[in-house]
């Protein structure tokens, strides 16, 4: 087995779940210049759901077809986790549209914090396993071997960021989301509901983030009330090297730093010796945010953030 | 009752009241001028009839009363504002700005009609469709924030000093497509810092300074008005 062809491999894996996350953060930053801390969350609540939702199919209808639980189980998930979404908009966020900036970014924390507390209590503090729905086969490709859980991650990210990108770029209300980003005063004059189109944002990042949610359950096949935090943190994190508030910038973040880190916990052991492991794999991703933050905080492909930062 | 109404209309910022309580009026098909010096509160009256900022006192339009309707309502009953400054979308392309200007809108055939004719109006802006706003010089912004206003097929037009920063013979081109418009039977409320212009090209006009008005009348003898002649048309005595 090729050992640098399986780490490229398993850093895309990861890669596009912190794409499809880092998409939810770009675009709340994107029309609010908001950092929704809380994203990560629901992250978790949606791998919760869907895993809540598969336990009860595959005891009632043991029969049922995995293709129908898997998405059964995902439409709860993604449903739940919009409705969160907007309610977490409208509940918290609009209110302090106007205020300072660190009124709302403190709410996101407290959000954030609220909700892991909340899932704690409905699901507990033990690891939960997710159970296995497909049997998993392994393939080889480039001398790396892929699971089928893994093609199934990459396949369902790209179409979703394939979608979305169509979405924002080519249809009537990606053009209104834009336009809501650039001004939201010049975008109500053009009629647009401009709260409409700020809870339409956040509920397509909420979408995004309940799929990610699923996949990362089903790659690690458990699920854990604070797995959002770390998470929210990275896909933050590869928001920002790809430049914040551009949508092609989190993708390309995204699959950045899930081969950093995939590449880098692979060759830390021998880089220093044996004296670090691979489970520092952690660092890379906060090692990325400092060097992107103090060298280059507009990201690969952001442009004019820090009059807004 | 007049086609635009407002009534003790006021607009404050924190303790600054830009605007205090005003009363204007426009017929339908009129083209009526709001002309003063800087700060006098021009922008804020036109804001607040848009409903882009919160005001107190009543505006009423075409038999509604939009006292409480937020803007996006008010561009269903048939208002667009060309804001100060333009509000071009810089990262959108020239069309796509055209587009948004008919977002409420109409059907995909009168929407395809309506932007070939604003491409007839401004060739300019046809040779550019594909380039992003922010790319445009003032006069051609100036244009397409005129065109993506009349995309919603207004029945009220309102201006914020298209003139400004913008060349004198582009100035010219601008307040001929605003009489074309006019002719059109669309109803105009214009506000410019060039008021010799203003009132050439409107049949009515209100003065305001500090917030209030202080005089009206008709565009063609305001022209002659000592008062206006040297306080606002730059003549001395
Ligand atoms: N956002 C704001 N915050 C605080 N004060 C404001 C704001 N906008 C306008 N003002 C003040 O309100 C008053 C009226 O401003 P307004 O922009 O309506 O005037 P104007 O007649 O349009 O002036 P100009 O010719 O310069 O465009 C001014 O004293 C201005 O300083
Ligand atoms: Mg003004």
């Amino acid at each position: 087995m090729d050992i640098f062809a399986q780490q490229i491999l398993n850093g895309l894996v990861l890669g596009s779940v912190y794409a499809l996350v880092a998409l939810g953060y770009t675009m709340v930053y994107g029309i609010l210049g908001l950092i929704n801390f809380a994203h990560g969350e629901v992250v978790m609540i949606g791998a919760m759901i869907a895993l809540a939702v598969v336990s009860i199919l595959l005891s009632a209808f043991p029969e049922m077809h995995p293709l129908l639980t898997i998405l059964l189980a995902g439409v709860s998930a993604i449903l739940v986790c919009m409705a969160l979404a907007f309610l977490i908009e409208r509940l918290a966020y609009r209110p302090l549209r106007n205020a300072p900036r660190l009124a709302p970014l403190i709410t996101a924390i407290g959000i954030s914090i609220l909700l892991q507390n909340i899932a704690m209590i409905i699901w507990g503090r033990k690891y939960k396993t997710v159970p296995q729905i497909f049997p998993t086969e392994t393939f080889e490709l480039f001398g790396a071997s892929i699971t089928s859980v893994q093609i199934f991650i990459i396949t369902i990210s790209a179409v979703l960021m394939t979608g979305l990108l169509v979405i924002v770029h080519f249809t009537k209300l990606g053009r209104a989301m834009r336009a809501t980003s650039e001004s939201q005063r010049v975008a109500g004059l053009m009629g647009i509901n401009v709260n409409k189109i700020i809870s339409v944002t956040f509920m397509m990042g909420a979408g995004l983030a309940a799929v990610a949610g699923i996949l990362i359950a089903g790659n690690y096949s458990v699920v854990h009330y604070s797995m959002g935090f770390m998470l929210g943190l990275k896909a933050f994190t590869a928001a920002v090297l790809g430049g914040i508030g551009n949508l092609g910038g989190a993708v390309l973040g995204g699959l950045l730093l899930g081969l950093i880190e995939s590449i880098g916990a692979g060759y830390i052991g021998d880089l220093t010796g044996g004296f670090l492991g691979s489970h520092y794999q952690d660092v890379f991703a906060f090692v990325v945010l400092i060097v992107v933050l103090v060298f280059r905080p507009t990201g690969i492909m952001g442009e004019r953030v820090s009059e807004r930062a | 009752m007049s086609f635009l109404e407002t009534h003790a209309l006021g607009v404050r910022y924190g303790g600054i009241r830009a605007v205090r309580g005003v009363d204007i009026s426009v017929e339908e098909g009129e083209t009526v001028a709001l002309i003063g010096a800087n700060g006098a509160g021009k922008s804020s009256m036109l804001n607040a009839i848009a409903g882009v900022l919160p005001h107190t006192g009543r505006v009423s339009f075409d038999n509604e009363d939009l006292t409480n309707r937020p803007v996006f309502d008010r561009v269903r009953l048939g208002i667009s504002m060309v804001p100060e400054g333009r509000g071009v979308f810089g990262r959108l392309t020239v069309e796509e700005n055209l587009l948004m200007g008919a977002y409420l809108g109409n059907s995909q055939k009168d929407q395809d009609l309506d932007l070939k004719q604003m491409y007839d109006f401004f060739p300019r802006l046809k040779e550019r469709r594909r380039q992003t706003g922010g790319t445009l010089s003032g006069g051609e912004q100036q244009m397409l924030a005129i065109g993506r206003a009349l995309m919603s097929r207004p029945k009220l037009l309102l201006l914020d000093e298209p003139s400004m920063g913008l060349a004198p013979i582009m100035v010219e081109k601008i307040f001929e497509v605003i009489r074309g418009v006019s002719k059109t039977g669309v109803t105009i409320l214009l506000v410019e810092q060039n008021a010799r212009l203003a009132l050439q090209s409107s049949q009515r006009a209100y003065v305001m300074e500090s917030g209030e008005l202080s005089i009206t009348g008709e565009s063609n003898e305001l022209l002659y008005s000592p008062k206006i002649r040297s306080s606002y048309l730059g003549e001395g005595d």
